[in-house]
């Protein structure tokens, strides 16, 4: 390695530029820290601009019985009491002020007849809690934090992609990755690191996921040494488009369920009736004419007794019923569920939803005013990740923290839709303030070892120097059908058994991919590298489902398919050891008598 | 992509290759399936013919502004560009955007369009405001915030691409931001003199060329720079105006 590598300093190196990087970033820097945040891409294109539904929280505009603990026992519900408690406390506590914030920062959500922030339904939300701007809440997020970010003073690294977290001992002490116009290498020196890389969608096939999600801020942790958890919970999204087949996968917001959506099987049966759980049937209306009355007074803002429909169950029975649909022989003409919202006035559908309505009309010919969508389960989220401290977002190694998607915990074993926007505030600002803190109280800059780097650099610069061999976009192929195949909504031993082979096998073919042109913008280049990362987390998701043998939440063993109270309560715990990848069960965090007790019979009536 | 059935002929994509120093139109033979867009083209020259091939994409659904590119001489998003748009057997040229200096192949560096941002005053809510205002108070300026950044209109606005006035002009883009600010319910900056001064509100004439070409049809100049040239005329050229400030002695005029 002879090249002289471009180095900064700064207290605290912030990777990823979503929602909870750049609160991460704007939150260190106005605590005094010196701050960079490095995104894969440029600035506001990150999976977060993808949000479309909106924010939870409890900020009971439109249902004044709502508050934070009724929040709180949703988002446990929903992650079927996997989550830490600590976190989904906090979550449901902060994230009204989260939005709050937003607003005072310029974000301009839709407006209740009062001149309030106006709140929406989604699924396993008691009550209507999403802010939310039409269908593009996500980026009016994001621009928002941009443009607050823009004035704050820290420094942005576009289009740098990071490869290695450096370590001084046993804590962090930079990170090394390049830049992807010139294909250099950067070094980063800082006192802590907060990772918000997002997920790891792209190892699949069909996915809501962009290219960027690669599972980095997993692997450069777990590499680091730190603790990854509860990686078999991988959110399928129940409503992706299936056709046409180049936009397989591609979102379509929980919105349309939230604005009055129907889910219909082939032979016309609103089929989510059967589905619902036994002990959440109460939650939903028992019939169309209830589910109609819902629908009506929240179109008209009105408060009702009658309960939601049962297209907003929770994301993970909603995938379930459509993939049995589907599979039992009842899909629509391309392999889905049909979603219609066609019965409502098309002003509405275009006022309410109209991303959706263009995304259909030009990329699948569809009207949704006026004919129902084809919607199917898609990749779309990570329960799992970093292991967390709930209250700074410190993981498991000294100096770095980790925040929204990339962390764990929240979301236990199923994530609540418009739960991810507010995780990436609530602790995208906690991580960031956490972080300078700790590198205010370290007195030096710690050293940076050139060992490691130049082990790195030359790591990166192999597979240019293979003359032959396949290249990478044939293994991840390969790695996508093996994902889908194998490891999907419905899991099986034999099927997890089969996929830790078929992975050792895609790892050796990954070690020796060639790699054609130059290091200036080589997308191939950079596949084999996101290629390794997709590899690892991969790995980690499928051995945590093997030794979870239960079904809970996002995870549903067809050889298993009872939840057991004594898998409820242990996390699976990924780690690195001499001997390679280990995952153990950990235990569960208790929650205190305070918080169990709002579990009760006689007060759940209330809330 | 499963492109192992082919529904049709294959496609003709001639795919500018080349970085700063120069570059060409590279010709490839791409299999066509039902509802594919440009950029499922270019994925597939990636992954079968040119794994260097340099294309900027995220989110593949036309919500993030990644893949903006000029098809057949249209500045356009290429995931939402369909290829049964075109002619079949009709080769399909797809370059970069012409108004920013190529990185290399479909990439250009488009960091002006970041630098021009930073200049722009930021939200600034005016004190003892009360945060409540009305759904028809905000839907104007809702409409400004679609922008997904995407520079296509900067692309194509002649102020930019052909006169190169980079410098004294901020571009399409930058005045529905300036305009989302300032029609905001409640911020209290003034960036009018800005808009005028140092981002060349005036060199604008209107040819709508920005509109046109708008992924998120927001009516960039009808409802954004119309309006901010309205304001700047009320503001520094009213006849009557300017006599009462020399009379009443006010030194608005920036």
């Amino acid at each position: 390695m002879s090249e002289s590598i471009e180095t900064h300093d700064h207290d605290v190196l912030v990777i990823g530029a979503g929602g909870a990087g750049l609160r991460a970033a704007i939150e260190a820097s106005s605590a005094g820290a010196s701050v960079g945040l490095v995104c894969k891409s440029l600035l506001g294109k990150a999976h977060t601009v993808m949000a479309e539904g909106g924010i939870a929280a409890a900020l009971a505009h439109l249902d004044p019985q709502d508050g934070w603990e009724t929040h709180f026992k949703d988002t446990m519900k929903g992650g079927s009491f996997l989550n830490h408690w600590r976190m989904a406390q906090i979550h449901a506590q902060e994230a009204p002020d989260r939005v709050r914030e937003l607003e005072q920062w310029g974000a301009l959500f839709d407006r209740t007849p009062d001149g309030r922030i106006l709140q929406r339904a989604f699924g396993g939300h008691t009550w209507k809690r999403l802010a939310h701007v039409g269908d593009r809440t996500g980026l009016e997020m994001i621009r928002t934090l941009q443009d607050r970010g823009v004035h704050q003073g820290f420094d942005v690294y576009m289009e740098c992609t990071i490869t290695r977290l450096l370590k001084d001992g046993d804590r962090i002490s930079g990170a090394l990755g390049y830049w992807r116009e010139t294909g250099r290498f950067v070094l980063f020196r800082a006192r802590a690191v907060v990772l918000a890389t997002g997920g790891v969608g792209k190892a699949y096939r069909v996915t809501s996921n962009s290219w960027e999600y690669t599972g980095d801020g997993q692997s450069l942790a777990y590499r680091a040494g730190a603790e990854l958890i509860d990686m078999e919970f991988l959110q399928f999204h129940p409503t992706g488009m299936v056709w046409p087949p180049g936009v397989m996968g591609i979102l379509v917001t929980e919105g349309v369920r939230g604005e009055g959506g129907v889910l219909r099987n082939a032979n016309g049966e609103r089929f989510m009736w059967k589905y619902l759980p036994e002990n959440r049937r109460h939650e939903y209306a028992s019939d169309e004419a209830e589910a109609r009355r819902w629908l009506d007074a929240s179109v008209a803002g009105k408060q009702t007794d009658a309960r939601r429909p049962p297209e907003l169950s929770t994301r993970d029975n909603v995938a379930r019923a459509i993939y049995t649909e589907v599979k039992e022989g009842r899909g629509s003409p391309h392999g889905g569920a049909f979603l219609d919202i066609s019965y409502l006035p098309a002003d509405r559908v275009k006022k309410k939803l109209p991303s959706m309505y263009h995304q259909f009309l030009e990329l699948a010919d569809v009207d949704i005013t006026q004919k129902p969508m084809e919607v199917g389960p898609t990749t779309h989220y990570m329960m799992g990740g970093i292991r967390v401290e709930p209250d700074t977002g410190a993981a498991t190694v000294a100096g770095l923290f980790a925040a929204g998607e990339a962390a764990a915990g929240l979301h236990g074993a199923n994530r609540l839709g418009g739960n991810s926007l507010s995780d990436l505030l609530v602790f995208g600002r906690r991580a960031g303030a956490a972080a300078a803190a700790y590198a205010r109280a370290l007195p030096a800059l710690p050293a940076v070892s050139g060992a490691e780097v130049e082990s790195e650099t030359r790591a990166l610069l192999a597979p240019f120097e293979r003359t032959s061999g396949e290249t990478p976009y044939d293994v991840h192929h390969a790695l996508q059908e093996c994902m889908d195949r194998l490891v999907g909504i419905f899991r099986v031993e034999a099927d997890l058994t089969q996929a830790l082979e078929e992975l050792e096998r895609l790892k050796v073919r990954a070690a020796a991919v060639r790699v054609e042109g130059s290091r200036m913008f080589n997308p191939g280049w950079h596949l084999a590298r996101d290629l390794e990362n997709m590899l690892l987390v991969s790995e980690s998701i499928t051995r945590s489902a093997l030794l979870r043998k239960e079904s809970r939440g996002a995870h549903s063993r067809i050889d298993f398919t009872a939840t057991d109270p004594a898998f409820g309560a242990v996390n699976h715990c990924t780690r690195q050891t001499p001997g390679g990848m280990s995952v153990t069960p950990t235990p569960l965090p208790a929650m205190p008598e305070n918080l169990k007790s709002l579990f009760e019979p006689a007060k759940e009536k209330v809330g | 992509m499963n492109v192992s059935t082919p529904s049709a002929a294959p496609a003709k994509l001639r795919v500018y290759r080349g970085d700063r120093s120069g570059g060409r139109e590279v010709e490839y033979e791409v299999p066509v399936e039902p509802g594919m867009v440009v950029l499922d083209a270019i994925h597939w020259i990636q992954a079968h013919r040119a794994p260097d091939l340099a294309v900027r994409w995220n989110c593949k659904a036309a919500k993030c502004g990644s893949c903006s590119a000029e098809v057949n001489g249209r500045p356009a998003l290429m995931c939402k560009t369909r290829m049964d748009h075109f002619a079949p057997g009709e080769p399909i040229s797809v370059r970069p955007m012409k108004t920013f200096p190529v990185i290399r192949d479909l990439v250009t560096d488009v960091s002006w369009n970041y630098a021009v941002n930073k200049r722009i005053a930021p939200f600034k809510p005016r004190p003892g405001a009360e945060w409540k205002w009305q759904q028809s108070d905000v839907d104007r300026v809702q409409e400004f915030r679609k922008c997904i950044e995407c520079f296509l209109c900067q692309d194509v606005c002649h102020v930019l691409r052909a006169h190169e006035m980079k410098q004294q002009f901020a571009g399409p883009r930058f005045f529905v931001r300036i305009a989302a600010l300032e029609m905001h319910p409640i911020d209290g900056e003034d960036r009018l003199p800005f808009a005028r001064e140092h981002a060349g509100l005036g060199l604008c004439n209107i040819t709508k060329c920005c509109t046109e070409v708008c992924p998120e049809s927001i009516h960039i100049t009808d409802n954004a720079i119309i309006p901010l040239k309205e304001r700047v005329v009320d503001r520094f050229y009213d006849p009557f105006r300017r006599l009462m400030r020399r009379v009443l002695g006010k030194k608005d005029e920036a």
